[in-house]
């Protein structure tokens, strides 16, 4: 019988020659990312070997990621004990895929792997955030774990009792219209099927749509899979895939994993690139999808561009050419948040951030930053955010008070100008 | 028998469980008391000890949706509470087998607060309403984590033969 590409990857990394829905199996890991939230996988580490008499020892040093973001620079004295907790732990172990809190090496967890190259189609990778569904854009099965399960990786190299996945296959054909972008495809899709509808499952995107999308979009659709309950999203490799890694500096010969003909899904779903308007997710569900026409006049009080959602070099771009000569409303105030520091640098050389400055945004340092509402630009009582960024529910901009729309920066630099949800393709002049 | 403290709708994310404020706080000692700290009542009533250990929180449909943080699962079992919801997501569903915390999936429940609740190996009986309903067990191999008394004590066993 033939496999999907999870299928594939899952049956290589565990020695088998197939593998099927609900086989139960113990696959090596490729990758195994975390962010500050490794402070608890040492602990869950030590207390594995704990009366074991032996010394605790990750399993590959060259294989464990550990990128600071959630709360850079520190916000608490706390915060900065765990870094530095796990400074320590990453030089006594040797930890090489390492990213600290600098300009020249740091960003957002998901785009640090993406831009490093870490990530290769066929690849089994885990990481301590449910958005690591995000390498899935790789052709790699990408998922999101808990600290304890990172530690068992950590001791072992393999996952624990991994039952196999069934498939949901995404099938995007047509062209998007100008203004329509992957974040309102997978806002279609989320409100489609609902924040359960792909729960223990994996998307597969397939399509022209698909075919004809960058890399920096692929990576949008994979990592809000996750928001639809989807263990992770994934695109099959191809040109795109290979190019993008080349110019991360990838040497290897990168072979793809593709799925058979005859692969299984439990569900086949079709999308006509076409028909899609620019979409918002409502509070406080990012299920809660209506397109844009559909959407009353809303005073927004926060924008905010940025996340390893949608903080990539192309939506600044796109933002900063609606934002060019234009002002962000008054009673509005509009916080960027690059995803990695390279993006900030790269968007400092062709003028995207005086054009934001000039519009009176502020730019954030890269990191996770508002979007969990741990760190800086967090909501008042009744205040309204309009974000690129990947969740909408109670509290999670700081503020069970405050209510937060999810939509492409597109839709969110239109917003910006006027101060209420706009669509961009109405223009703002 | 344990008493309903609380009801849920769907789609309860782990932001609502925990919010991610709290996130620098990761020891599960120290977990409990941001257990449901936008839901000001439930939280001061929890961490003042006002519900016993048992008590149990009913749930909807996709309860744990969202983020991977594992002081989800650490701060209710800090509590004692159990939990029987329609159904889980995926990783809330994971690091609670993994901290050895056994969340019940029963689709049917039908409970009020202050409902009586018995728990059996294979159902839930709402003793107040005299109905029984019928729960789903975690697959085999999830299991064998929870009986261990969850991840650590799992994988360690896995440490010691790896290095004999």
């Amino acid at each position: 019988m033939g496999m999907t590409i999870v299928e594939k990857i899952l049956a290589k990394a565990a020695g088998k020659a197939s593998v099927k829905p609900g086989d139960v199996l113990e696959p090596e890991v490729n990758v195994a990312m975390s962010h500050e939230n490794a402070a608890l996988v040492i602990n869950q580490f030590n207390e594995v070997f704990q009366g074991t008499g032996i010394e605790p020892k990750v399993w590959d040093p060259s294989r464990i990621a550990i990128i600071f973001d959630h709360r850079v620079p520190a916000e608490s004295s706390k915060t900065a004990t765990n870094q530095k907790k796990i400074r320590n732990f990453v030089k006594a172990n040797g930890i090489s895929k390492f990213h600290d809190i600098r300009s020249d090496e740091g960003g957002i967890c998901h785009q640090i792997l993406a831009e490093y190259g870490y990530i290769r189609p066929g690849y089994v990778v885990v990481g301590t955030d449910s958005h690591t569904t995000t390498h899935g854009a790789f052709g790699a099965f990408s998922f999101g774990i808990g600290a304890t399960e990172m530690a068992s990786v950590w001791s072992l190299g393999t996952i624990l009792n991994v039952e196999v996945p069934e498939t949901i296959k995404v099938v995007v054909n047509g062209k998007f219209k100008s203004n329509v972008y992957p974040k309102d495809l997978i806002l279609h899709l989320i409100g489609k099927i609902s924040a359960q509808g792909a729960n223990f499952k994996v998307i597969e995107f397939h399509g022209e749509a698909i075919k004809n999308m960058p890399m920096s979009g692929r990576l949008v659709l994979c990592n809000m899979s996750v928001e639809a309950g989807a263990t992770s999203g994934i695109v099959p490799g191809d040109e795109e895939t290979s190019r993008y890694l080349k110019e991360a500096g990838v040497k290897d010969k990168i072979e793809n994993v593709l799925p058979d003909a005859d692969a299984k899904y439990c569900q086949i779903i079709e999308i006509d690139a076409n028909s899609l308007e620019p979409q918002i997710a409502l509070p406080h569900t990012v299920d809660n999808v209506k397109p844009i026409s559909q959407v009353d006049k809303v005073k927004i009080d926060q924008i905010v561009i940025g996340s390893c959602t949608n903080g990539r070099l192309d939506d600044l771009e796109i933002a900063a050419g609606i934002l060019k000569g234009k002002k962000v409303a008054e009673d509005t105030r509009m916080l960027i948040f690059p995803a990695s520091w390279s993006i900030y640098k790269k968007a400092m050389k062709q003028g995207l951030l005086e054009i934001f400055s000039d519009s009176g945004a502020i730019i954030m340092n890269p990191g996770c930053g508002c979007c969990l509402g741990v760190h800086q630009g967090a909501l008042g009582d009744g205040e309204v955010a309009l974000s690129t960024t990947n969740r909408n529910f109670k509290g999670r901009m700081g503020n069970p008070k405050g209510e937060v729309y999810l939509c492409s920066p597109a839709t969110a630099a239109a917003s910006a100008v006027t101060g209420y949800i706009t669509s961009p393709e109405k223009g703002v002049n | 028998m344990s008493k309903v403290v609380y009801i849920f709708g769907d789609d309860i994310s782990t932001d609502a469980i925990y919010p991610g404020r709290y996130m620098a706080t990761v020891l599960p000692t120290e977990t409990p008391q941001f257990c449901f700290a936008d839901y000001t009542e439930l939280n001061k009533k929890l961490v003042s000890k006002e519900y016993p250990a048992g008590s149990v929180l009913i749930g909807g449909n996709n309860f744990g949706c969202g983020s991977s943080r594992e002081q989800a699962a650490s701060t209710i079992l800090g509590h004692g509470l159990v939990v029987i919801a329609k159904n889980y997501a995926r990783i809330f569903l994971q690091n609670a087998i993994n901290l050895g915390l056994n969340l019940i999936t029963c689709p049917d429940i039908e409970a009020e607060m202050g409902d009586e609740i018995e728990l059996k190996s294979d159902k839930v009986i709402n003793k107040t309403k005299g109905k029984e309903f019928s729960t789903i067990p975690l697959p085999a191999a999830r299991m064998a984590i929870v009986e261990a008394g969850g991840l650590v004590p799992y994988t360690r066993k896995k440490v010691i033969e790896k290095y004999k």
